[in-house]
C-alpha cells in the first residue's frame, strides 16, 4: 500500500485514477475471492468453532449431542489449565496438562534451529558468493537437503538414530535418540538444521550479491581490515536479507510439525510442539478445544511475526536505509523507492514480480 | 485507505457466507431409519495392512451377487489413518463407506456419535456361534452396533531351546533369568513405546493381576485398586532390573517381533501373526524352536487384551440391506476358517475346535484359551482420551520411575477428566 503512496500521482490525474481503481477491483476480486475461501473461511471458522463446546455426551441416550455455545471456556481449557475443576486440573495423560511443555519446546526448538541455522547459512552464503571452482556445484549440492521433502528427511533421520542406527554404531553409544528427552530433542535439531540451513543460506546469499564490489574496494581503500569490512559493510548490507531470512525461518520454526511428529511417532512424546498437539486434540474427537488451540497458537505466531517486523524492522530501517542510498546503483534502485521497513523492501519486489 | 477497507469488508462478508452454510446440524442417528430393505452395489473399507485377507472373500461374493457388488476401499496401512478418514466422512454424513472394518476401540465412539446402524429388528445378527468377548467389544449400550469379523489377543512367545516349558505364572517367567543371561539373550520383550500398545500392555497386566481400567460402565476410573497396581508394579519391576531390556521403552510390534526372530530374547508377548512370521521369514533364526502359550498373571494365565474388527454398517449407507447380508457372508464357516488359514483369528468359535487346522496350526488352542480369558479394552465413546491417560501415565510409571501410586492416580484423574467434564 505504501508502495503507492509514494509513487502517489500529482493531483489532475486523479479522477482518471478513481475508474482505475474500479478496474482493478474487480481485476482483483477473483484472487480475493479465492483467498477468503481458502484462508479466510477457514480461520473465521475455526474461531467460531473454538467459541462452542464440544459434543456433549448424553449419558441417558449414550448419544453425543452438540455442545452449544462455551464463551471462553476452551481457552481457560489450555491458558488456565482448567480440566473441569478449575485452574491447574489438568492431570498428567490429557492433552490439556501438555500445553505449557509444548510451548516451551516449541520455542526451544525455534530459537536453537534459528540460531544455529543463522549463523551456519552465513558461512556456508560467504563460501558459495567466492569465485571457487565448481561452484554452481557447490551451490546445487548445497540445496540437496532442502530439495528432499521433510517427511523423508524425517524418516532418514529416524534411522540414522534408531538404536541400531549408524549413529549408535559409529560412536559407539547405546543413546536412547528416539525416546530420550534431550536426546529426541537433539536429534530433531540436527535434522532440522540440516534440512534449513541451505534455504537461510540462499536468501543470505541473495543479499551478500546485492552488495557491489566497489563498496568493499572503498572500504579496503580506507584501510579496513576483513573484520572491519565484515562489521561494517557487510552485515549492514546483508542485514535486510538476514531479517527474511530470520523472519521465515522463525515463522516456519514455530509452526514445526512434520520433523518431530515423524521422528517421534505418535506419541506424547519429548518433542511435542503445540502443532502435534492440536492435532493429537482432534484424534480426540475435541474439535472445538483443538479450534481454541490453533487460535492459540495462530496468535503467538502472529505475535511473533508482528515484534519482527515491528521491532527489529523499523531499526534496520534506520540503519539500512542510508546506506542503502549511498550504495543505490542500478540495481538497487528499486528498493530505494519502495520506502518502508527493510523486510517488507526485499519482500515486495518479489511478489510483484510473480 | 477507503479502497482497503471495502476489499477487507467484502473478504469478510464472504467468509461468514461460507461459515454459515457449513455449520449445519451434528445430529445423531438420523439416517438410520433410510435404506434398511434397500439393495445394490456397496463398498467395504478397511486398512490397507490387512485388506488382503477380505479380496477372497468380496470375491467369492461378488460371483453369486452380480446385482449387488461389493467394491473394496483401502483405508490407509496405520490404524490412525484409518480412523481420521472414516471419521472425516462421516461427519460430513456420507454414504461412501456402506460397511467399515472398526478396530474394536472405535466401535462405541462411532455409535455415540450416530454413525453405525444398530444390529437390531430387521438387522438383528444372530451372535449364537460367536465367541462372547468379541459380541461384548461390538456392544454399546446393549446394542450391538456392528459385527464382529476377526478377533485376536497376544500370546507368550517362548524359546523351546531356552526353557523346557512354557511358565505359567509371571514368577516363573522371571525364573528364567539365569537361563536367558546365559545364553546372553533379553529375558521379555513386549510394546512399551508411548502408544497404543502400551495401553495395551497396561490393561492386559491390570487384567491379568485382577484389576481393571474402568467399571462396568465404560466410565468410572477403577485403576487405583491393589491388584491394578501390583499390575503395574510388576511391569515397572521387571523394566527397572532389566528383565526388559532398556530399549523397549522404543518397541512397537515390530520391533517385539524383530527381536525375536533375531533370537535376541526368550519370551516375547505379541500378537498370533508372528508365529506365522517367525516360522516362515527367511530373516527369522528361530526356525522350529519356539512355542505359544497364554500370556500369564501372578497365579495362573494371564487375561489378554482383545483386539481385531468389528464391521459397523454405515447409518448413511443407501443399501443396508446388501450390507448387513455381506456382513453375514464374512461369518460363514467357509470364510471365518480362511482367515484361520491366514494367522488372522476368527470370531466363529467352532473354528478353534477343527481338527485339521490344529494340525496345521498347533498355536490355535493357545489362542483359544488366551481368547477365553480376554478383556476388550474399555468400551467408551472416548476411547482415544481414555488410550492416552493409560499410556501416558504407564509409560510414567513403568520407564520413567513415576511411583506407581501416583502414576495410577494421575490415570484416575486423567480418565474422569477426559470422559466426565
Amino acid at each position: 500500500m505504501q508502495m503507492n503512496e509514494s509513487v502517489a500521482a500529482p493531483a489532475p490525474v486523479k479522477r482518471r485514477r478513481r475508474s482505475d481503481n474500479r478496474a482493478g477491483l474487480w481485476l482483483i476480486a477473483p484472487a480475493l475471492l479465492v483467498l477468503a475461501v481458502v484462508i479466510g473461511y477457514p480461520i473465521v471458522s475455526a474461531i467460531v468453532q473454538s467459541f462452542n463446546a464440544d459434543r456433549a455426551f448424553n449419558p441417558e441416550t449414550g448419544f453425543f449431542e452438540d455442545g452449544g455455545f462455551a464463551g471462553f471456556s476452551n481457552y481457560m481449557h489450555w491458558l488456565l489449565q482448567d480440566c473441569g475443576k478449575g485452574m491447574n486440573s489438568c492431570p498428567p495423560g490429557t492433552a490439556g496438562s501438555q500445553f505449557w511443555d509444548a510451548i516451551g519446546v516449541t520455542f526451544l526448538l525455534t530459537g536453537i534451529t534459528v540460531a544455529l541455522e543463522v549463523v551456519l547459512g552465513f558461512w556456508i552464503a560467504i563460501i558459495m558468493g567466492r569465485n571457487l571452482w565448481g561452484r554452481g556445484l557447490l551451490r546445487a549440492s548445497v540445496l540437496v537437503p532442502w530439495a528432499i521433502p521433510t517427511a523423508v528427511t524425517a524418516k532418514l533421520w529416524a534411522f540414522i538414530f534408531a538404536p541400531q542406527g549408524i549413529v549408535n554404531a559409529v560412536t559407539g553409544l547405546e543413546t536412547q535418540w528416539t525416546t530420550g528427552t534431550w536426546e529426541l530433542l537433539t536429534a530433531v535439531i540436527v535434522a532440522d538444521v540440516w534440512k534449513t540451513t541451505p534455504f537461510v543460506a540462499l536468501l543470505i546469499l541473495a543479499g551478500l550479491q546485492m552488495i557491489p564490489q566497489d563498496v568493499y574496494d572503498a572500504a579496503k581503500m580506507d584501510g579496513a581490515t576483513r573484520w572491519q569490512q565484515f562489521t561494517r559493510v557487510t552485515l549492514p548490507l546483508v542485514k535486510p536479507a538476514l531479517l527474511v531470512a530470520v523472519l521465515f525461518r522463525l515463522l516456519d520454526a514455530l509452526r514445526m510439525y512434520d520433523l518431530p511428529a515423524i521422528m517421534q511417532g505418535n506419541t506424547s512424546g519429548a518433542a511435542t510442539t503445540m502443532s502435534m498437539l492440536v492435532t493429537a486434540t482432534i484424534r480426540e474427537g475435541d474439535f472445538a478445544n483443538a479450534s481454541a488451540l490453533s487460535t492459540i497458537v495462530f496468535l503467538i505466531i502472529f505475535a511473533c511475526a508482528f515484534l519482527m517486523v515491528k521491532g527489529l524492522g523499523a531499526n534496520a530501517v534506520a540503519q539500512a536505509q542510508p546506506d542503502q542510498r549511498t550504495v543505490g546503483g542500478g540495481k538497487q534502485k528499486k528498493l530505494v523507492a519502495v520506502d518502508t521497513s527493510s523486510t517488507k523492501a526485499m519482500v515486495m519486489p518479489r511478489e510483484g514480480g510473480k | 485507505m477507503k479502497r482497503r477497507t471495502g476489499i477487507i469488508a467484502m473478504g469478510a462478508v464472504a467468509a461468514m457466507v461460507l461459515s454459515g452454510c457449513a455449520s449445519g446440524g451434528e445430529g445423531e442417528g438420523e439416517g438410520t431409519e433410510e435404506g434398511l430393505d434397500t439393495r445394490g452395489p456397496i463398498s467395504f473399507a478397511m486398512g490397507a495392512n490387512d485388506a488382503g485377507k477380505l479380496e477372497p472373500i468380496i470375491e467369492a461374493w461378488n460371483a453369486e451377487h452380480p446385482e449387488e457388488e461389493v467394491s473394496l476401499v483401502e483405508l490407509p496401512q496405520e490404524a490412525n489413518g484409518q480412523r481420521d478418514q472414516l471419521v472425516q466422512s462421516l461427519q460430513a454424513e456420507s454414504g461412501d463407506y456402506d460397511v467399515m472394518a472398526l478396530d474394536v476401540t472405535w466401535t462405541a465412539e462411532f455409535a455415540a456419535n450416530g454413525w453405525l446402524q444398530p444390529l437390531d429388528g430387521d438387522l438383528a445378527l444372530d451372535t449364537s456361534g460367536l465367541l462372547p468377548a468379541t459380541v461384548d467389544s461390538a456392544t454399546y449400550m446393549d446394542t450391538l452396533y456392528a459385527a464382529p469379523q476377526n478377533t485376536n489377543a497376544q500370546l507368550l512367545f517362548y524359546r523351546t531351546d531356552i526353557v523346557e516349558e512354557a511358565p505359567t505364572t509371571w514368577d516363573e517367567l522371571l525364573s528364567s533369568r539365569d537361563a536367558a543371561d546365559e545364553a546372553d539373550m533379553d529375558l521379555l520383550v513386549m510394546q512399551l513405546r508411548n502408544y497404543e500398545g502400551l495401553a495395551v500392555q497396561t490393561t492386559q497386566a491390570i487384567n491379568s493381576w485382577g484389576g481393571a481400567v474402568v467399571d462396568t460402565d465404560g466410565q468410572t476410573p477403577v485403576v487405583d485398586s491393589e491388584e491394578a497396581k501390583a499390575g503395574i508394579q510388576a511391569l515397572a519391576d521387571a523394566y527397572a532390573n532389566g528383565d526388559i531390556p532398556k530399549d523397549a521403552n522404543g518397541f512397537t510390534e515390530e520391533q517385539t517381533n524383530l527381536s525375536f526372530l533375531a533370537g535376541e530374547s526368550v519370551f516375547a508377548y505379541n500378537w498370533p501373526y508372528m508365529y506365522d512370521t517367525a516360522k516362515n521369514e527367511p530373516t527369522s533364526e528361530v526356525g522350529d524352536d519356539f512355542d505359544v502359550a497364554a500370556i500369564v498373571g501372578p497365579d495362573g494365565p494371564g487375561a489378554s487384551t482383545l483386539g481385531g474388527y468389528n464391521n459397523g454398517i454405515n447409518a448413511f449407507s443407501e443399501n443396508k440391506a446388501t450390507a448387513f447380508d455381506f456382513v453375514q457372508f464374512i461369518l460363514s464357516e467357509e470364510n471365518q476358517r480362511s482367515f484361520a488359514e491366514q494367522s488372522f483369528p476368527p470370531v466363529l468359535a467352532s473354528i478353534y475346535d477343527d481338527e485339521e487346522l490344529i494340525t496345521e496350526f498347533p498355536y490355535l488352542p493357545a489362542l483359544k484359551d488366551a481368547l477365553e480369558n480376554a478383556q476388550p479394552r474399555p468400551v467408551t465413546p472416548y476411547y482415544a482420551a481414555v488410550s492416552k491417560a493409560i499410556a501416558d501415565n504407564a509409560y510414567a510409571a513403568i520407564v520413567e520411575g513415576t511411583p506407581v501410586d501416583q502414576a495410577v492416580a494421575d490415570m484416575s484423574d486423567a480418565i474422569t477428566a477426559s470422559t466426565g467434564e
